[in-house]
């Protein structure tokens, strides 16, 4: 298994070199057609924030050339906040004394509706980890009633078994979300201290499953702030490298999460400013320009709207991030807090001001997916 | 100026400009709309994965509509020959055209066509009736099979979609030309209307752009700029090149002064 690689020995070896980079050898990586993992590292050192406008530049050249002027549009649906897991950092850690909640069909069909009434057609659907309460056959079940009506569908869930991800394929997932959080073991397994995740080789080896069944698309990324950030940014450049290697087919979006405060632990802080932020990500985005960079609504508005009419070529907007968070319980507590809250159409505004199209949906559900039983319309 | 050199024939139906336009990538249908225009295409791209075939007036379609061009829906996002087929068939219906630009491109880095699934799915579109472009490697045996498969055109990549590189694989793609038996139509790589015009220049029957210009910052001039390269691309073949050489040749040549001088020896 190639991911087994990532041990505390590599770690160390990348964190320890994670600084010794000059400013002249990230001009000459910024002046290379193809980035290597070196010259990747020497984008991301303090010194190379100075050349943040040329970093944005190519980032934004290389999106372009991609997805043109457009801006792909998602909404998250968080189906349950079940999770049997213990997190340091997030407000659905199995201790934290908020209200549990699993959406029914009917309830997840009542939150999709409010979602495809803003327009979006593209949903993530989101669980807490829980494998007896959330897994595989009540995602199945959910997947399968949903499918019909998206555009696309992405999953972020637990890491699970390959032939778990089959029948979801089969179900008609297009895409499937992990967060590995951190590469360092050490950071791993501090901050992830009971239940399955703990596990970190099980969930090292999740997209290597998610590729094997066939899934068409496969979402990684880091929780910035676990670990030095740097490296993890790194590590997570290397995991997609070997995975582009072994599955030329498969679509890749990064998303790279900050860490921030939530219930049970209010003070934590990323330690990642916006303008680290900003370089990391466009670092990546040069590094490998065909791979989507996902933004989240917890970053705020300013920051937003500089990713999203940029380098990113995929964004949620208008997103509640507890089940029922739409409709039917839009009070409860919410797994991270929301920074932008503005509406989808206040986002589509804002991009068309800016000179770039939304795209509310990729792939219209009448024209169906090989992997989907063929639609009624046929 | 030869009045013709713009006018091509492409399943029996006579168009008036070598250029085919792409409708993905613009900042909005508006500037597409006008850079639609501004080329003097005929023939405009639009992606079925963007269509909403509940909605045939939608913002995308109408535009196109509009400024009175005919619609080549086509296939990008489909993975498969059986994703492909399902989609010309709904676009069919609901577009009520049965031309289509067949492209299967899996792999994400480049955008490459999967020789294998484009083929599949010409063979079976071709059954179905439809008149079948497709987007193809620039691989001539490939082209050959595409061809007599019944397809109205093959259209090989000059370098990979959206990369503005030109015309990478020339050396192929004067092979294709010159084995054609079906209009060739040079898809993907053209960067710079100084590309366009070498592809007409070569022989090709026409190009299609779309990154070049919804991505300039000026959509509408790009657009001009393309439509001008392919009218002189099209002239210059027509006309005929020159054949060039490695050494340098004066433009009034003295070897027939010496061969008359010969001659009275």
């Amino acid at each position: 298994m190639l991911s087994q690689s990532f041990n505390q020995a590599l770690w160390q070896q990348w964190q320890q070199a994670s600084l010794l980079p000059t400013l002249a050898q990230a001009q000459a990586a910024l002046a290379k057609t193809k980035l290597s993992l070196t010259d990747l590292q020497a984008l991301l050192i303090p010194a190379a924030a100075e050349l943040l406008p040329q970093l944005l530049a190519r980032a934004t050249a290389a999106k372009q050339r991609y997805s043109g002027m457009t801006l792909k549009l998602f909404a998250p649906l968080y189906l349950s906040n079940l999770c049997s897991n213990e997190c340091s950092y997030c407000g659905f850690s199995r201790s934290v004394s908020v209200k549990r909640r699993i959406l029914s069909v009917d309830e997840a069909q009542i939150e999709a509706n409010a979602i495809f009434e803003s327009g979006i057609r593209q949903l993530l659907l989101v669980t807490g980890e829980h494998e007896r309460k959330a897994g595989v056959d009540y995602l199945l079940q959910i997947c399968r009633h949903l499918r019909p009506q998206a555009a696309q569908l992405q999953l972020e869930s637990q890491p699970l078994s390959e032939a778990d991800y089959a029948l979801l394929r089969e179900a008609g997932v297009d895409g499937v979300m992990l967060y590995q959080e951190t590469y360092d073991p050490l950071s791993y397994s501090q901050h992830h201290t009971f239940g399955r995740k703990a596990d970190m080789q099980w969930r090292l080896d999740a997209p290597h499953r998610v590729a094997r069944a066939g899934i068409a698309q496969l979402g990684m990324g880091v929780l910035l702030g676990l670990s030095d950030w740097r490296t993890d940014v790194l590590m997570l450049a290397l995991h997609l490298q070997q995975l582009q290697q072994q599955f030329y087919q498969l679509q890749f979006t990064l998303a790279l999460p900050r860490l921030q405060p939530c219930a049970g632990s209010s003070n934590q802080q990323s330690g990642v400013s916006d303008r680290d932020y900003l370089q990391l990500l466009c670092a990546l985005k040069i590094f490998a320009p065909e791979v989507s960079i996902s933004v989240s609504t917890r970053d705020r508005p300013a920051l937003r709207n500089l990713l999203l009419t940029t380098i990113a070529s995929t964004a949620s907007a208008g997103s509640k991030t507890q089940p029922g968070g739409y409709v039917l319980e839009p009070d409860n507590l919410a797994q991270f807090d929301i920074e932008d809250n503005r509406s989808p159409a206040e986002i589509a505004q804002m991009l068309s001001q800016h000179g770039i199209a939304p795209v509310w949906q990729d792939w219209h559900p009448v024209l169906g997916r090989a992997a989907m039983t063929p639609v009624a319309q046929l | 100026m030869t009045p013709n050199h713009n006018s091509w024939q492409l399943a029996g139906e006579i168009l008036h400009s070598r250029l085919l336009l792409g409708s993905g990538k613009f900042a909005s249908a508006g500037l597409m709309q006008q850079a639609v225009m501004a080329s003097g295409t005929e023939l405009v791209t639009l992606a079925l994965k963007r269509f909403n075939p509940g909605q045939p007036s939608d913002d995308l379609v109408t535009p196109l509509q509009q400024a009175g061009v005919r619609l080549l829906p086509n296939t990008s996002g489909a993975r498969t020959a059986q994703e492909a087929v399902l989609a010309a068939q709904i676009a069919r219906e609901a577009l009520g055209t049965s031309w289509l630009k067949l492209e299967i491109h899996p792999e994400p880095r480049y955008l490459l066509p999967d020789p294998r699934e484009t083929l599949k799915a010409a063979e079976q579109l071709v059954k179905l009736g439809f008149v079948v472009l497709p987007y193809c490697s620039a691989d001539p045996l490939h082209c050959k099979q595409l061809a007599e498969a019944g397809c109205a055109a093959v259209m090989p990549l000059g370098a990979p979609i959206g990369s503005g590189q030109g015309l990478q694989n020339r050396a192929m793609l004067e092979i294709i030309i010159e084995q054609a038996t079906v209009p060739v139509i040079i898809d993907a790589g053209i960067g710079r209307p100084s590309d366009a015009a070498l592809a007409l220049e070569l022989g090709a029957s026409a190009v299609l752009v779309n990154t070049a210009i919804a991505v300039s910052s000026n959509p509408v001039a790009m657009a001009e700029a393309f439509r001008h390269a392919c009218g002189a691309g099209a002239l210059a073949a027509q006309a005929g090149l020159a054949a060039s050489q490695r050494e340098a040749s004066a433009s009034s040549p003295l070897e027939p002064v010496f061969a008359r001088l010969l001659e009275t020896l």
